[in-house]
């Protein structure tokens, strides 16, 4: 069957594109057939990111309301086999999505998909609650910065009170904290706040940390999702992430400064 | 930046103000989830029908549902000015 899966955070431009991009990449590579949802109505970014900006013909809501078939909205990646994309409109508003129709889409792509992977807009009105309410899981993307933990407690809150799962009273949507744009020396030096901080506050597994990285924007400006960088340490913090979200059991890493970092600092004019 | 600015920068360490500031809010924010919606309401009402008596701040009524198994308790805390 297949699994609904939300990258969600409130606080906007905290990195749940990134993440969508690269964890569907990721469970495409494991040989999953996944497609990625840009819910974004009205902005549409996740085209980008994924290098198909070009390629878009029908969307998200030309499906909903009729107007093209799934088959002619999904975008196969170049990339990777087994990966589709389902881009968002730019013309609509977010409010083109009811939740009758996003039902109706999802449970098509349920028929022939293992991953559904819903890249939530920022905040927590409508366009945040259609991209939630049907998951099955949930990645909290999160940066280690005050107003970005309260955001995420919040979105928390919603999930648990507003959701399909939990209006049917069913096993409640599961729940994964993605802590991303980390940067451990800020975090020795007292600045930032810390994983085991950011753990403690929001109480909800750990499913991997992404350290802050040039990668992503290099990554971002060629339209390839960072995880296809495989020398970088933000491709392998989402490949971890991806892992373990499988059930694979992974150390934790790019949780400490880097040895040298503090010669360099000591060196540095 | 120098060795000397390294050893001299000795910033006060402002994670663990945002890690209570964050326990605080955080558990303030929960605490209200779970009441219903009428609450605010109900409280701005027996505020109105206490000043009718006694002289109090908005600050001094609290009210607060708790549920168990078996029954709902609605508290309420009211502070009386000292005279
Ligand atoms: N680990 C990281 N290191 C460095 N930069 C990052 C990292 N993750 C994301 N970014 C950058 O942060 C910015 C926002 O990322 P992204 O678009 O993924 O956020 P978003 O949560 O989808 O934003 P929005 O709320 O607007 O949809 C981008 O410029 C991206 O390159
Ligand atoms: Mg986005």
């Amino acid at each position: 069957m297949a699994k609904i899966i939300v990258v969600t955070s409130g606080k906007g431009g905290v990195g749940k594109t990134t993440t969508s991009a690269s964890i569907s990449t990721g469970l495409a590579k494991h040989g999953h057939k996944t497609v990625v949802i840009d819910f974004d109505v009205g902005l549409r970014n996740l085209d980008l990111i994924m290098n198909c900006e070009r390629r878009v013909v029908y969307d998200f809501v030309n499906v909903i309301q009729g107007e093209a078939t799934l088959k002619q909205a999904l975008i196969k990646d170049k990339r990777v086999e087994t990966l589709y994309i389902l881009p968002a409109s730019q013309t609509r508003d977010k409010d083109a999505l009811s939740l009758e129709g996003v039902g109706k889409v999802l449970s098509e792509l349920a028929e022939t998909f293992d991953y559904i992977i819903c890249d939530s807009p920022a905040g927590i009105e409508h366009g945040a609650l259609m991209a939630m309410h049907f998951a099955d899981e949930a990645i909290i993307v999160t940066n280690p910065e005050i107003s970005s933990v309260r955001d995420s407690d919040r979105i928390l809150g919603i999930l648990q009170s507003k959701s399909q799962r939990a209006k049917d009273g069913q096993e409640p949507v599961r729940e994964h904290l993605l802590l991303t744009r980390y940067n451990p020396e800020r975090v020795v030096r007292g600045e930032m706040l810390s994983v085991g901080d950011v753990e403690e506050i929001l109480a909800i597994p750990l499913l991997g940390v992404i350290p802050e990285s040039q990668a992503v924007l290099t990554a971002s400006n060629q339209g390839v999702p960072v995880i296809l960088d495989d020398s970088s340490d933000a491709g392998q913090a989402y490949e971890d992430a991806v892992a373990r979200l499988l059930g694979e059991k992974r150390e934790h890493r790019f949780l400490d400064t880097q040895k040298k970092g503090f010669f360099k600092r000591m060196f540095r004019g | 930046m120098s060795l000397l600015d390294y050893f001299r920068s000795k910033k006060p360490a402002t994670a663990s103000i945002a890690k209570e500031r964050l326990q605080i809010i955080v558990a303030h924010e929960r605490g209200r989830r779970d009441q219903p919606d009428y609450l605010p309401q109900l409280q701005q009402e027996l505020i109105a029908v206490i000043r009718k008596y006694v002289q109090i701040d908005d600050d001094m009524v609290q009210v607060q549902l708790d549920k168990n198994d078996s029954c709902s308790v609605l508290e309420l805390n009211v502070t009386l000015p000292e005279d």
